[in-house]
């Protein structure tokens, strides 16, 4: 019995550190969200079910900002399909939408999830599927409903079932620290570590694919940027000039990496061809050219310089030429990327001595501030365009944030331990 | 008036050091020389007697001098800047001196930079305060090819605090024989 309770014990306290290493709380949001009830979904298998799938697509669209959902301890009846549904209980509780679901046990390791979205107010169904899933895929199966749910109410496809790609730091004994490069998926769960060295590790970027991660390794003693397959573990050293090798951006075809390097004597922005290996300059100046960042069309890169004597963000052809100057409002603008759709920059600005997360409009030029700390860096837009994540300080720690695109919904994402930074979010899975 | 007395402090506090260790020098001196000697070779002779002639105190490699300006193999920036304070200007000609008379002798430039602002323009603003100094040696007659120059940007912080004097200390370029 004692052992019993002892690995009952441990089970618990194992738990969060084992699976969700990332830890979300919404800080700030979810005025004007639309009222939603996640039921528990019914259970046909043995013992207890292995993921409480109801849970991962309430949590989902929580922390989305856009929706509320409705606490269990408040559901009056737990319905499992919609002919147990008795719409005017939930219409009295304010609930404008309504999911239910079962998961069955189906042959050896898998299960079959069915889910209904209902509309409360008109009674009746919106969307439903029946989705076969094995029991490793039964946390993303959860956030692939909880992204069908967000899309058919808000017309936009949900990003729940995606990864974020992040660094963390972790001193070890004398000024030594254990540097890795983790993903994890959208939600904190399932960390993974790809790369672990105790040189630093820098800027991870996704291919368009989902497939490859570039970075940067100090492992040889200097700067170089590597290329490795994030399912296969395998990686190929793509530039180790003398110099800086870094910022890598993967052009939207996935076949180019815009990078910097300063063999010329001085940061500069080039292309390199990962078919080819040839290299194009696409700047050249006396000033520190880094930080590129590919149009969603391929046709332009915008990149950091400080050509004008502070760091602003500039716009150039892919093929080079002519910079012109994107951003004039503030003294510091650095790090821009492109949102999905191309008519926003989010990037790092300085106000007030404050290093902030903003967004600039490049249509109008107007910049938004939406992130309120002191030394925020690495903005990354999700692959919807909903949010902006971005790494954050917390006391001492290095934490990750995430804010709405709007500003008004904010979240924190805090590691067990050490400090977590350059937060890269995945394209969507294909 | 309160400057001129801050700037005294290390003028005095290296008299004080010179007279202090000027004891205990036979010993190491004897452990580099003999380290020197095995080299066998006529420019490694040739560095060893030039140490010599330092006024006898010191007998073995300058580099390991506590009291030289070679001593000092941090070199630190104003925020933002990465042109070397006039303060510094006298340990890069010793450096360089140094360098100058031991062809064969490499520092590896280390630059670093504070964590306000974005790593990888960080890590340009790391290699332009190498580049300074590099510059500083090449002026004084230092062949290319014995510094090697590297940006860590802000990702090797020597301090680890967010405050002024943790960013003062990280603003820097470590010199590396």
């Amino acid at each position: 019995m004692k052992r019993f309770l002892f690995s009952l014990i441990l089970f618990f306290t194992w738990q969060p550190a084992l699976f969700a290493e990332l830890t979300i709380e919404i800080t700030e949001g979810v005025e004007g969200a639309l009222p939603i009830a996640v039921v528990p979904f019914s259970w046909q298998g043995k013992g207890a079910p292995p993921v409480d799938i109801a849970e991962v697509i309430s949590a989902d669209l929580q922390r989305s900002g856009r929706f509320k959902s409705l606490p269990r301890e408040d559901m009056l009846a737990r319905p499992t399909s919609v002919d147990l549904v008795e719409f005017k209980d939930w219409r009295a509780l304010g609930i404008e939408n309504l999911v239910v679901g079962q998961v069955q046990a189906h042959g050896a390791g898998g299960y079959q999830i069915q889910f209904q979205l209902l509309d409360v107010f008109r009674g009746e169904q919106l969307t439903g599927y029946s989705i076969p899933t094995t029991a490793p895929n039964l946390r993303n199966t959860a956030h692939r409903i909880a992204d069908l749910i967000y899309e058919k109410l808000l017309g936009v496809p949900g990003a729940f079932a995606t990864r974020v790609a992040y660094i963390t730091s972790t001193k070890l004994a004398e000024g030594e620290s254990s540097i890795k490069l983790k993903i994890a998926d959208a939600d904190g769960y399932n960390p993974e570590t790809i790369v672990t060295s105790t040189e630093p590790l820098m800027s991870p970027a996704w291919s368009p694919d989902g497939q490859r991660i570039a970075y940067v390794s100090f492992e040889g003693g200097q700067s170089a940027i590597y290329v490795q397959g994030v399912y296969t573990g395998t990686r190929q050293k793509v530039t180790s000039f003398k110099g800086i090798n870094g910022a890598p951006a993967w052009s939207p075809d996935g076949r180019k990496l815009a990078l910097t390097l300063s063999k010329g004597g001085n940061p500069d922005i080039y292309v390199y061809d990962l078919t080819t290996r040839k290299l194009k300059t696409i700047t050249r100046h006396y000033a520190i050219d880094t930080e590129p960042a590919w149009s969603p069309d391929g046709r332009s890169i915008v990149f950091t310089s400080d050509r004008g004597g502070r760091p602003q963000i500039y716009r150039v052809s892919a093929h080079g030429g002519k910079a012109q100057r994107v951003t004039y409002q503030n003294s510091y603008n650095a790090r821009a990327s492109f949102s999905p759709d191309g008519k926003l920059l989010t990037l790092v600005t300085r106000e007030e001595g404050k290093y902030r997360i903003a967004v600039q409009d490049l249509e109008s030029g107007v910049m938004q501030v939406l992130s309120q700390g002191s030394l925020d860096e690495s903005p990354s837009f999700a692959p919807n365009g909903s949010m902006v994540i971005y790494a954050s300080k917390s006391g001492y720690r290095g934490v990750l944030a995430a804010v709405s695109v709007d500003g008004r919904v904010r979240q924190r994402l805090a590691l067990q331990e050490g400090d977590v930074r350059e937060p890269v979010w995945s394209p969507f899975n294909k | 008036m309160k400057k001129v007395q801050i700037l005294w402090v290390p003028v005095l506090l290296t008299l004080l050091l010179a007279g202090c260790s000027s004891t205990p020098t036979g010993d190491q001196a004897g452990a580099e020389v003999s380290e020197q000697s095995t080299g066998a070779d006529g420019s490694t002779a040739g560095a060893s007697t030039s140490a010599a002639s330092q006024g006898g105190e010191w007998q073995g490699d300058p580099l390991e001098n506590p009291n030289s300006l070679l001593a000092t193999r941090v070199i630190y920036f104003d925020f933002d800047q990465s042109t070397v304070r006039a303060e510094y200007l006298d340990v890069i000609q010793a450096h360089a001196d140094y360098l100058a008379a031991n062809p064969q002798a490499v520092v590896r430039l280390e630059g670093h930079a504070d964590e306000k602002g974005t790593r990888e323009y960080n890590l340009g603003l790391g290699e332009n305060r190498a580049n300074s100094v590099r510059s500083l040696m090449l002026a004084q007659g230092v062949s290319d090819n014995q510094l090697v120059v590297v940006s860590y940007g802000e990702e090797r912080p020597a301090a680890f605090e967010h405050n002024e004097e943790s960013w003062a200390l990280n603003r820097r370029v470590e010199l590396i024989y």
